[in-house]
């Protein structure tokens, strides 16, 4: 995982939304038990408070689990992470049609971008 | 029980008025940045919870007694300025430091100079100013302490040091511990801190947890911290 952050959001927020991401493109797997917050914290180069409680809102929205004394490990369920995968698709494209209004491009006009980013013209 | 309480906190010097009316309470787990420019007070606060300056009223509770020689054995203090004996060998300042703290872990001192490439034979003040700050930071962060207290541990590094800092910061307190982080480089380190505190003309004028802060006001803590003590 790639951990930069931006100082200006909440730290937790964007840790979460990384491991998040890393849920989404299988770096963890379904099932897989996640490394320990310690040693989390240290490759994120966080305090390992704040990586606890990115993992708290993980956990609230049932996207990890905690097995006493075992550690944390992704959900087993495929539908929660399906829907993880949904929500960030949705707020990428709104970004994306957000920035694309702001240079005065319709929305037909974006989707005809996306369309030839294979390197088609 | 906090793990320091301070309550009503006064110290002069002369007729000038360093601290005023100073109340804070450091929880145990937790790290703290004591943030506030040049002069507004910070060294003088860590100094007289370690002990080395007295004030002239309040109180300084460690784990609800009076800071003094119980104090100091749970405290690792990394001061402003070196104060190793520089005439000293490497080796020899880490026996010193074992036979002078009964909590200090000679092993993971070791190991943690062999990471630096440093031959525990070289003089103290033979090394260079960088490597010398290094080494203090390796002693203070090898005692298995409850509190530590690192006074400006960015000040005159370059950003490669500043990184092994906050890294050797993170991976070797002990855990359950706390720590008070003084600076003035806030966006270096704001990244790691639990709790903020700003401190001001010697006055503690916010104290909040980071992410919070950051939510609250949509900024960075460096650029809360400039915003509110414009000069």
């Amino acid at each position: 995982m790639n951990f930069s952050f931006d100082n200006e959001r909440p730290i937790y927020v964007q840790l979460a939304n990384m491991i998040k991401v890393s849920i989404c493109n299988g770096t963890y797997e379904s099932g897989s038990k996640l490394p320990s917050v310690r040693d989390l914290a240290l490759s994120a180069k966080v305090n390992p408070n704040t990586l606890q409680k990115a993992l708290f809102e993980l956990e609230e929205e049932g996207l990890i689990f905690t097995e006493r004394t075992n550690g944390k490990f992704v959900t087993t369920d495929k539908k929660i992470i399906e829907k993880t995968k949904n929500e960030l698709a949705k707020s990428i494209s709104e970004n994306f049609k957000k920035e694309m209004n702001n240079i005065g491009l319709s929305l037909e006009e974006a989707i005809l971008y996306l369309q030839n980013l294979g390197g088609k013209k | 029980m906090s793990l320091l309480e301070i309550k009503n906190l006064n110290k002069s010097y002369d007729d000038f008025k360093v601290l005023k009316d100073v109340n804070l309470k450091i929880e145990k787990g937790k790290i703290y940045g004591l943030l506030g420019k040049n002069g507004a007070g910070k060294s003088t606060l860590i100094k007289i919870i370690n002990d080395l300056l007295t004030k002239d009223s309040g109180e300084v509770l460690f784990l609800g007694k009076e800071i003094g020689s119980f104090s100091k054995a749970h405290i690792s203090y990394l001061p402003e300025r070196t104060y190793l004996d520089k005439s000293m060998k490497v080796k020899e300042i880490v026996k010193y430091f074992s036979e002078f703290y009964s909590d200090f872990d000679c092993e993971k001192a070791k190991k943690l100079i062999k990471d630096l490439d440093l031959n525990i034979d070289k003089q103290i003040s033979k090394m260079s100013k960088g490597m010398q700050e290094k080494l203090q930071l390796v002693l203070v962060m090898s005692r298995e302490a409850d509190l530590y207290i690192l006074d400006e541990p960015l000040g005159g590094v370059d950003p490669a040091t500043r990184d092994y800092i906050l890294d050797t910061i993170l991976s070797n307190f002990k855990e359950g511990s706390s720590l008070i982080i003084s600076t003035h480089l806030i966006s270096d380190i704001e990244r790691i801190l639990d709790e903020v505190i700003f401190i001001d003309k010697g006055e503690i004028k916010l104290t909040s947890g980071a992410d919070q802060l950051r939510e609250k006001e949509n900024s960075s803590i460096d650029e809360i911290f400039r915003r509110s003590f414009k000069c």
